[in-house]
């Protein structure tokens, strides 16, 4: 009989971004339990909700997160408009789709580039986080800040986009292209990162189901589900797009749908502007109050679909407000994904669903079935990219080829 | 000018302390590091543990939970060390101030160097704070 003795990771961790608390209980080498610990990032959002009024609330749930911080305020919004019967002016539609599409593009490129650095490829980290940078330029021009863009209001929106910029932004949008491609590119070609993700992590459609994941989690394993499409909101049902979706559902897979995304976020953002030209008028039609009621908001954000509820009861604040991130329907899904998989690729395995704790304040473990062995967060990250160094030379090859003109 | 302020503010080695914050600060503060602005070029870099840095961020508001953490870990910094308060957040507590699960301001327990405001602050802001914080403590004029 071994000593049992406990290993305590973080809550501030080298490797972790977001405070958790992990407490391993080991013998020997062998995990046997694990405790986890959670709230360090617990702020009370919902109740605070309710000492604030309808506009405070909105600029409030922008910072649930701040990489979907239009995502929290459209479904926002959409749920306040529900429950008072507040029309929104058609230009306002557009111009919601529009910044939540370049916010796709954002957090996408981000996943991206942590993805590459997970499996050992910072030059993939650093180019797509360079690239990302042009998505907030266009931020910058459209709301006047690169992140936190307070453009959503109930019943419109806060800023107009002026005819004379919107050139200026389509050549901006248009330049993203190019990067894209060579991304797109960079993981069909490289055959590293095909042996690393291609066949691992894989989540079936009938687990999808099961779990009731969401997003590009989903449409991976070939679920076509959609918010957008599903409950067209903002401008989605008056363009034209298609839903990504794959069928392997594999970390491959994953990557592959939001990649192609990036390109459909694109052709929405391309169309709207379009839009923008004829559809003229107000953007904000000014409500005065919110009627007694109940409203849904759904959004697709770029994890998957968010989910806010408010209940008004006349007055200026939000009787009740709940919300309900992606991540927390997603990082259950790792407790199928992860099984049978070696160790070096858990980090990439729960990557892949793009995880945001901030959000949920939740978190996912691989650790609990006992008898698998367990490593600490700095172990399994030197794990992942000690593999892809030896599959490197193995199979020949020098890391992804960026081909920069 | 002490020999450790010279040696301190050579290569500044940055700790980022996040306590439960929205991630968008955390996000800039990476950002930094990366191709655009490539703060690297100085010297300056992060790292993962406490007992190695010379400058602290502090990013989002400190919880009933997380304070008492902020505050071990600042007792197990090396001094002299530098502390910036990076955000709104960070600074005054921002919106969640009224909140249930909102401590004190962090400055009522951790002394802080300079403050950053703003919801996120921009690179450009950062590295500013920086140099003017690394000047201040040369003694030199602005």
């Amino acid at each position: 009989m071994s000593k049992r003795s406990i290993i305590p990771i973080g809550p501030y961790h080298a490797l972790q971004e977001e405070p958790e608390f992990f407490k391993l209980h080991v013998e020997g080498e062998k995990v046997v339990g694990l405790d986890i610990e959670l709230g360090y990032n617990h702020r009370g959002i919902e109740k605070l909700s309710e000492s604030k009024h309808y506009d405070q609330t909105v600029f409030l749930v922008e910072r649930i997160c701040g990489i979907c911080s239009t995502s929290h305020p459209i479904a926002c919004v959409q749920a306040i408009e529900d429950a008072g019967d507040i029309e929104v002016p058609e230009r306002a539609l557009y111009i919601r789709s529009i910044i939540g599409e370049l916010e796709r593009i954002h957090s996408h490129m981000l996943w991206l580039g942590l993805a590459g650095h997970f499996l050992g490829f910072n030059t993939v980290w650093m180019w797509a986080w360079r690239h990302r940078e042009e998505v907030l330029n266009v931020f910058e021009l459209i709301t006047g800040n690169r992140n936190h863009y307070a453009m959503m209001k109930a019943g419109g929106v806060r800023r107009d986009i002026k005819a004379e910029d919107i050139p200026t932004i389509k050549k901006m949008v248009a330049d993203l292209k190019a990067p894209l491609t060579l991304f797109k590119k960079t993981v069909a070609d490289d055959p590293v990162i095909q042996a690393r993700t291609k066949g691992v992590g894989v989540l079936s459609a009938q687990q999808v189901i099961d779990y009731a994941a969401l997003g590009p989690t989903a449409r991976a394993s070939g679920v076509k589900i959609d918010v957008r499409r599903d409950h067209p909101h903002a401008a989605y049902g008056l363009v034209d797009w298609d839903v990504i979706t794959a069928q392997n559902g594999d970390v491959f897979d994953k990557a592959v749908v939001r990649i192609l995304e990036m390109f459909e976020s694109i052709r929405i953002i391309e169309q709207c502007l379009d839009k923008l030209k004829t559809v003229t008028g107000s953007v904000d039609s000014n409500p005065k109050e919110v009627k007694p009621g109940e409203g849904v908001g759904l959004y697709e954000a770029p994890r998957g679909e968010v989910f806010h509820y408010i209940r008004s009861d006349g007055t200026n604040r939000p009787a009740r407000h709940k919300v309900r991130a992606p991540s927390f329907m997603n990082v259950i899904t790792d407790r199928e994904a992860v099984i049978g998989h070696t160790v070096a690729d858990a980090t990439i395995i729960l990557a892949a669903v793009d995880p945001c704790y901030c959000c949920t304040e939740r978190m996912a473990a691989v650790d609990v079935y006992s008898g698998r062995r367990v490593f600490t967060a700095a172990d399994m990250i030197k794990c992942s990219q000690q593999k892809t160094a030896e599959l490197r030379k193995k199979l020949g090859a020098h890391g992804p080829k960026l081909n920069i003109a | 000018m002490s020999l450790a302020i010279n040696v301190l503010t050579r290569s500044l080695n940055v700790f980022h302390l996040g306590g439960s914050a929205c991630n968008n600060c955390d996000i800039e503060i990476l950002d930094t590091l990366t191709p655009k602005y490539d703060l690297e070029r100085f010297g300056i870099v992060l790292v993962g543990s406490i007992r190695h840095a010379d400058l602290i961020l502090l990013s989002g508001i400190f919880n009933k939970k997380s304070a008492s953490r902020a505050r071990l870990l600042y007792e197990q910094a090396p001094k002299p060390v530098v502390v910036v308060a990076v955000g709104g957040c960070a600074c005054t507590g921002g919106m969640f101030r009224g909140s249930y699960n909102w401590d004190h301001p962090v400055k009522d327990y951790i002394p802080i160097d300079a403050f950053l405001p703003g919801c996120p602050p921009k690179p450009e802001a950062m590295i500013s704070a920086v140099v003017k914080l690394i000047h201040t403590l040369r003694g030199k004029k602005q």
